[in-house]
């Protein structure tokens, strides 16, 4: 098995060199493989966010090592590592947070409008292929503000899936959704995940999500608290 | 196949769809400050060329005249006391006018050479006289210094024999037609009977009371100048080009040599005031305008910081952000002053309807040069782009982590 993601002795703290040091990660190991889909929990303040950016190459982390497919991210400069985050990495936030003055189509083809500078027919028809698996090929030409919270979320998968990332990361996906749509874009992911064999690492405050997953992450004050599979049933 | 923009101008774009208000305000502030500034120039530069225009209509760029006669101190400065008294001025010719003609017809610049022969005459019918001034010319050469034949309202501006043209004010005063005869006496006891073959109107009522044009030979017999000419009259490619020609005269001649700028020395000082302030407002404006799209971009990027935020974690590099903003601050430049020449040419249309000179003629055509518009254009989108750049470096320094939980 090929590691999507390797940390070693992670380390994160803000406000380095001053007196309100404060250190935030305290040396996470995880690795994860691909094809896994792993849940991350762990109390408001437990650093999950933190954790979630820095494997996301949104921030860098103050010590240890971080790679991404097998190349470490220390040396690389901030342009590539943008390039590097584009292509390897889908992400789904809490809030959709989809462009508002773009249709849902363009919103899926945008990652690979900034990857490839342009889109082209190829892209529209993967975008509304995604859109179409992610049941909204219908709404494709609707802006976000016209979708409800679930059919947001929904093209917020298929646009983290749009360059065919090697992980994804979702930041509370189902947060702000009743259970019912929570079930429906998780069973979304599992899909995509069993499909694609990409790994998904999923930020949840709800034990009942996180029992579905494969394998359950428990951050505690800054550090791994506890890394156990589950059972599958 | 359908027309696909890059990125940088496609989210530039949607942005500024999507602010409707802002774009619209910042959009109105563009094309009125365009518009100011071509409707100024063309205005000023419009009426700076009219007066221009009727200041040469009936002047030549360049005069040649003999140097004026001074009396020389004769005795020796040993201690004698003396007066110098000024010389009275007599009618003289320019020495060997003919080689000088060629010689300034040859100079750069110069597109004309004209010799005239003029000379204080009375014009006399009846019982009434008129002090005049007969200006002696080849009529085809003179065409090329005054454009004569544009200001003709009877006959045809040729004179020969004893033919002669003269202004509407002097056919007034006494009473003349074509055809009609009239007696000019000189001071000097010779007088001629003309025939009148042309009356014009110059547009300036004291030269069309002064001036009886004759053939070159007649005012030089008439006037006691046998073969020479009192001046030569110049027409230069470059009007303000004039001073450089004369000087380069001066030198090449030694003669009194004077350009319509020396002449007009307080016009043209008017005139160079006028386009300073005129300058001033433009530089303002542009200001105004710049800051104008700053502040409003400065406002958008604190708005879009979470869609910044969710392209950067999307991969879009810095530079990326940074074009969009630039871009956004570009097309605000460019469509604005579309906007603003439409609206420049609208106010142009209105004014010159309104404003009209004493003869009922607009006082400037409506007319809008395509190179100002072109020069508006290019102006306005560098400002954009210069303006944009505060809030566009302020966009791609912007921390995604940060802008997305905003």
């Amino acid at each position: 098995m090929t590691a999507v993601i390797e940390l070693a002795g992670l380390r994160k703290a803000y406000n380095q060199g001053t007196p309100v040091e404060t250190e935030v990660l305290h040396g996470i190991d995880l690795r994860l493989e691909e094809g896994e889909f792993a849940a991350l929990i762990g109390p408001s303040g437990s650093g999950k966010s933190t954790l979630l950016n820095l494997i996301g190459l949104l921030e860098r982390p103050t010590g240890g090592r971080l790679s991404v497919g097998g190349r470490d991210t220390a040396r690389i400069s901030e342009a590539e590592l943008t390039a590097l985050r584009g292509r390897s990495i889908g992400f789904v936030f809490q809030f959709h947070h989809l462009l508002p003055a773009f249709t849902a189509l363009e919103n899926v083809m945008m990652p690979t409008i900034i990857a490839r500078g342009v889109a082209d027919e190829e892209a529209e028809a993967d975008a509304l292929a995604l859109l179409d698996a992610v049941g909204l090929k219908a709404h494709a030409y609707k802006k976000p503000a016209q979708l409800s919270g679930g059919q947001q979320q929904r093209v917020a998968i298929a646009r983290a899936l749009a360059l065919r990332p090697r992980l994804i990361l979702a930041d509370e996906p189902t947060g702000n959704l009743d259970t019912h749509t929570a079930d429906e874009i998780f069973a979304l992911l599992r899909a995509f995940n069993r499909d694609s064999r990409c790994a998904c690492l999923i930020v949840t405050h709800d034990p009942r999500l996180a029992a579905r997953c494969d394998r359950i992450v428990r951050l505690v004050d800054g550090r791994i608290a506890e890394d156990r599979a589950v059972p599958s049933l | 196949m359908k027309f696909r923009l890059p990125f940088a101008p496609l989210v530039a774009l949607r942005f500024l769809r999507e602010g409707r208000m802002q774009t619209f305000l910042i959009l109105a502030g563009t094309t009125g400050g365009v518009a100011v500034i071509v409707f100024l120039t063309q205005l000023i530069s419009q009426l700076q060329n009219q007066i221009v225009d009727r200041v040469l209509g009936s002047q030549a760029h360049v005069v040649l005249r003999p140097l004026e006669e001074a009396n020389r101190r004769a005795i020796d400065d040993q201690g004698f006391a003396s007066i110098i008294e000024p010389r009275a001025q007599r009618l003289r010719s320019i020495d060997q006018w003919e080689n000088i003609a060629r010689l300034a017809g040859g100079m750069p610049g110069v597109t004309a050479v004209s010799p005239v022969v003029t000379g204080p005459a009375f014009a006399v019918r009846g019982q009434a006289n008129k002090s005049v001034a007969l200006m002696g010319v080849d009529a085809e050469r003179y065409r090329r210094i005054v454009r004569m034949e544009e200001y003709m309202v009877a006959g045809r501006f040729a004179v020969e024999g004893t033919h002669t043209v003269i202004g509407t004010e002097l056919a007034k005063d006494l009473g003349l037609r074509l055809d009609d005869k009239l007696r000019v006496a000189f001071p000097n006891g010779r007088d001629e009977l003309l025939q009148v073959g042309g009356i014009f109107d110059i547009g300036n009522k004291d030269l069309n009371r002064r001036w009886v044009f004759v053939t070159l030979p007649l005012a030089q017999s008439l006037l006691d100048l046998p073969g020479g000419v009192s001046n030569l009259d110049v027409t230069v490619a470059d009007i303000f080009e004039a001073q450089t020609v004369a000087d380069r005269l001066r030198g090449a001649t030694g003669l009194t040599v004077d350009s319509w700028m020396q002449t007009n020395a307080q016009l043209l000082a008017a005139l160079r005031n006028q386009s300073v302030s005129n300058n001033l407002i433009r530089s303002f404006v542009v200001i105004i305008v710049a800051l104008g799209i700053a502040s409003v971009l400065v406002v958008s990027v604190v708005q879009k910081q979470k869609e910044i935020g969710i392209l950067r974690a999307m991969g879009a590099s810095r530079g990326m952000i940074l074009q969009v903003f630039l871009i956004q601050g570009a097309v605000v430049g460019a469509v604005g002053s579309i906007f603003g020449s439409m609206l420049a040419f609208t106010l142009l249309n209105v004014f010159s309807a309104i404003y009209r000179n004493a003869d009922g003629q607009p006082l400037f055509a409506a007319e809008l040069e395509f190179r100002f518009i072109l020069v508006a254009a290019l102006v306005a989108t560098l400002v954009g782009l210069l303006s944009a750049l505060i809030p566009a470096r302020r966009a791609a320094k912007m921390d995604p982590v940060q802008a997305i939980r905003s």
